[in-house]
């Protein structure tokens, strides 16, 4: 039940602050509008690459916010009461995954509700699995947000992290490049990469080849979901110097 | 019968020694005063006895476990010295997710609440109201479901002289229930509101005794004077 407290908390922090709300779910939106005036002469473009960014951009937003709060926790002190009370890290950790989850299903429903329906863009494949995939990227960028806010000492640093492990793994994806066009090192780390896989199940999707591959990408992504959130409750000590 | 018993407590934060070898006991159902000027390592022996600092040596018993033991956390309340509560959630917002943590009931709340006297502050957000007004919301927090001992990090400061009366005597009351306290303070005029002492310096205990025994001890009449005699004894 201590989750549901952690993740209510958490959501009533954000009611607080609506001026986020409407960023995290205005940027994205400006962000395909720009894309498709951007390519308007070649309409292809923006039809291969809207839909995996639908589906990843949760993952920015959420691996940001999470990062940030979970940081805040640390220097407030509210860490430090909530590990000398009898709260279960995994509840914690449980109820930021479910409040940002749930942030991260207003934010692509409504991205996605925009995308494909005032810009135009479409998929083969059924495109409620689309914002299915954006909130589990959320979830994942959720839960390797808080395992990194471990390493980041003041906000400036958390900021950077962004850049550090978000960008390299879009980069690397897929999403440029062709996987099959990449130097055989470069592979090798996109095949370490959690976002190569979702970004994957996305173009499964927008093509609508949903089969065995699919199935694989989906079960690393919510692996490494898992992994993440377990890496988290490592970082998080009742005892510290 | 002790609630809080130290023994040979070492802490080593950064490379610093910032408890040596410290020893001290804290008597059940009192209110004693930890006393010290700041950098004295109050901070420490408080966050130890809470059991969220790593020591390097020596033994902590709690009301009976050995500190931070899993049991003991929703039996002590814990006020850290910054206010460490959400400052974008109201009052009422903060004390019913931290009754809910530490499975205290709702009308703890309310409760505790007037128990810090903001009751007209209930519903505002944290980060509008004054430092002294967060440092009270927070140990509000420190209050939830009456735990057994409340180890409360400088409750008291910056607050005007008639709110720090009301709040020792909350803390007498809450005593008097069967409450233990340990309170911590760098003013040393708060050391007659205690019934015990525990002066504290560079990490050591310089007198552990009642405000009247320390006076006897030192001859001294005002606390800041007896504090001298001790360091300079």
């Amino acid at each position: 039940m201590n989750t549901l407290a952690v993740a209510a908390r958490v959501l009533a922090q954000l009611r607080r602050d609506p001026r986020t709300i409407v960023l995290i779910v205005g940027v994205p939106t400006l962000l395909e509008a720009l894309l498709k005036e951007l390519f308007a002469g070649r309409s292809d473009v923006f039809q291969h690459v809207g839909a995996p960014l639908l589906g990843l951009f949760p993952f920015v937003t959420m691996f940001l916010v999470t990062s940030i709060t979970m940081l805040r926790e640390r220097t407030t002190g509210t860490l430090e009461r909530l590990m000398a009370s009898p709260l279960r890290k995994l509840d914690l950790l449980a109820g930021y995954g479910a409040a940002f989850g749930a942030l991260a299903a207003v934010q692509a429903s409504v991205v996605a509700a925009i995308t494909f329906g005032a810009l135009g863009l479409d998929v083969s494949g059924p495109k409620p699995v689309v914002t299915l995939l954006a909130v589990a990227n959320a979830v994942l960028g959720t839960a390797l947000g808080l395992f990194v806010s471990a390493f980041a000492e003041t906000e400036f640093q958390a900021v950077q992290f962004m850049p550090a492990v978000v960008l390299p793994q879009i980069m690397l994806s897929g999403l440029f490049v062709a996987r099959s066009d990449m130097a055989t090192w470069l592979r090798w780390i996109s095949d370490a990469l959690p976002l190569t896989y979702a970004y994957d199940a996305l173009a499964h999707t927008a093509s609508n080849t949903l089969d065995g591959r699919f199935a694989a990408d989906v079960a690393v992504v919510c692996g490494c979901i898992l992994l993440a959130l377990a890496l988290g409750a490592a970082t998080l000590r009742r005892r510290t110097a | 019968m002790s609630a809080v018993t130290v023994e040979h407590l070492r802490v080593v934060r950064g490379g610093t020694v910032v408890l040596p070898d410290l020893s001290c006991e804290v008597r059940r159902g009192s209110v004693t005063g930890l006393l010290g000027p700041s950098g004295s390592g109050k901070s420490t022996l408080i966050r130890s006895i809470v059991g969220v600092q790593r020591v390097a040596a020596g033994r902590i018993d709690v009301l009976g476990l050995a500190a931070g033991t899993a049991a003991l956390r929703s039996r002590v309340g814990y006020m850290t010295q910054a206010p460490s509560v959400y400052l974008d959630l109201t009052l009422r917002e903060n004390l019913r997710f931290f009754a809910r943590v530490f499975g205290a009931p709702q009308s703890a709340v309310r409760e505790a609440i007037d128990r810090v006297a903001l009751g007209d502050q209930a519903d505002r957000v944290v980060s509008k109201m004054s430092g002294g007004q967060r440092s009270r919301v927070s140990l509000a927090a420190a209050l939830l479901g009456s735990p057994e001992l409340m180890v409360l990090d400088e409750p008291t400061v910056g607050l005007d002289p008639l709110l720090r009366r009301d709040l020792w005597n909350l803390f007498h009351e809450l005593a008097d229930g069967g409450a233990t306290l340990l309170v911590s303070s760098h003013v040393m005029d708060e050391a007659d509101r205690c019934d015990e002492l525990l002066l504290l310096r560079d990490g050591r205990v310089l007198a552990q005794d009642t405000p009247a025994g320390i006076r006897a001890r030192t001859g001294a009449g005002s606390m800041d004077d007896a504090f001298l005699r001790l360091v300079e004894s």
